[in-house]
């Protein structure tokens, strides 16, 4: 009984409560660090994964590379954003460019995908990798009715906007904000790939 | 099982529904509920967290003093909050893309600090693990609901699956902001006059 009591008098002092935060900061501590240290690498490959099934997916054509082992990164100019270039490689002949882009101008926040290109520098296909649009609205820009306006077409030929902008591509309803952003993306990815292909 | 355990299990289902009844926890309640997957996804991965902190709570609360016991239970919150994103991120990533920017939110739930402080400070591992389950089940049923009539309503779709067609004017006003209010504000009216109600 006493003792019960005397450990009591020592929770409620002012040295019990600082040794048990300090105790419950240290074990909460530990626990995070070894849980961060098991899931690092499966969070990694997780989005490795998810990046090489959408080079896959807008690849033009058959490769036998790892495009994601053989990308090139190239810096934006006047800030610090990147844009990553994979190119789909059979033998030594490049088939395709898969190029990940981005776009702060979207409803949500930041955007990223991946878009495919021809040699040409025509569209393939593009992948949504990251997006924080209205769920049932800007998430649209990922279905079929509006990212299909976009394969066979050339950005550097046709009108690259939006109807509403005098350009050639129907925006998604009451998105058309995501829309533009998808456009922004692709569009500094084309010319990523034009800067690539003139040797710069 | 004995009556008291009985009711700790149950009394989260509907007599004192955390969203319903308590209204607690509304920050991820009208932010993730868009449809009716992500609010069973957030239901879960809140149920997931006050099962574990609950638990732990109970098992350390003769440890606590009373001055510190708050920012005790934050910690320990907040470490297991940061355990659950970590291992969805690695293990889950398709879960993690639709709940990730909520998931940190689960720490300012109010329902787990609340469960905390009013039963597993003054109860046992094991009732205070019936209390969790009850009361993460029914935060899992309320959100579920919200989402799939908020889903329904705004999106034309149910689960995912679209039954309205792809084109069809359905009330967008549900899936934004202002609808979560109107549709938890129905649900509330209909839950407290028929299920509550027969219940009590």
């Amino acid at each position: 009984m006493l003792k019960k009591s005397n450990a009591k008098n020592f929770l409620s002092s002012l040295g019990g409560m600082i040794t048990v935060l300090t105790l419950v900061a240290i074990i909460s501590a530990i626990v995070l660090g070894v849980a961060y240290q098991v899931t690092k690498e499966p969070i990694e490959k997780a989005k490795n994964a998810r990046e090489l099934a959408a080079i896959q997916e807008v690849l033009p054509g058959e490769f036998d590379n790892n495009p994601f082992e053989d990308r090139i990164i190239r810096t934006q100019p006047g800030n610090r954003n990147t844009i990553e270039i994979y190119p789909g490689r059979q033998g030594s002949d490049v088939k395709g460019i898969a190029v990940k882009s981005y776009s702060d101008k979207a409803f949500g926040g930041r955007l990223e995908l991946i878009v495919g290109f021809f040699l040409d520098g025509t569209i393939n296909g593009f992948k949504i990798i990251e997006q924080k649009e209205t769920p049932g609205l800007g998430t649209k820009i990922s279905e079929e009715k509006f990212s299909g306006q976009f394969k066979g077409f050339d950005p550097s030929r046709g009108v690259f906007k939006v109807r509403q902008d005098g350009g050639e591509i129907d925006a998604v309803t009451a998105a058309t904000i995501s829309s533009r952003a998808v456009i922004d993306a692709i569009d500094r990815a084309h010319k990523a790939y034009l800067k690539l292909n003139a040797g710069k | 099982m004995d009556k008291t355990s009985f009711q700790n299990l149950t009394r989260g289902l509907i007599k004192e529904n955390p969203t319903f009844v308590m209204l607690l926890g509304m920050c991820p309640t009208l932010g993730v509920t868009t449809s009716a997957i992500n609010g069973l996804g957030m239901g879960i991965a809140t149920l997931f967290v006050l099962i574990l902190s609950n638990m732990a709570i109970a098992a350390v609360k003769n440890f606590i003093p009373d001055k510190v016991r708050i920012p005790c239970f934050i910690v320990i919150i907040a470490t297991f909050v940061t355990v659950v994103e970590l291992v969805m991120s690695a293990y889950l990533p398709g879960l993690y893309a639709a709940l990730g920017i909520f998931i940190p939110l689960i720490v300012v739930n109010c329902i787990i600090l609340g469960r905390a402080e009013a039963f597993a400070s003054k109860n046992t591992v094991f009732q205070s693990f019936l209390d969790a389950v009850g009361m993460g089940a029914g935060f899992t049923l309320s959100l579920t609901t919200l989402g799939l009539v908020r889903e329904i309503l705004g999106a034309g779709s149910a689960f995912g699956w679209n039954f309205a067609g792809s084109d069809a004017n359905t009330m967008l006003l549900f899936i934004m902001p202002p609808g979560a209010f109107l549709a938890l504000a129905g649900l509330i009216i209909l839950f407290n006059k028929f299920i509550k109600r027969s219940a009590d």
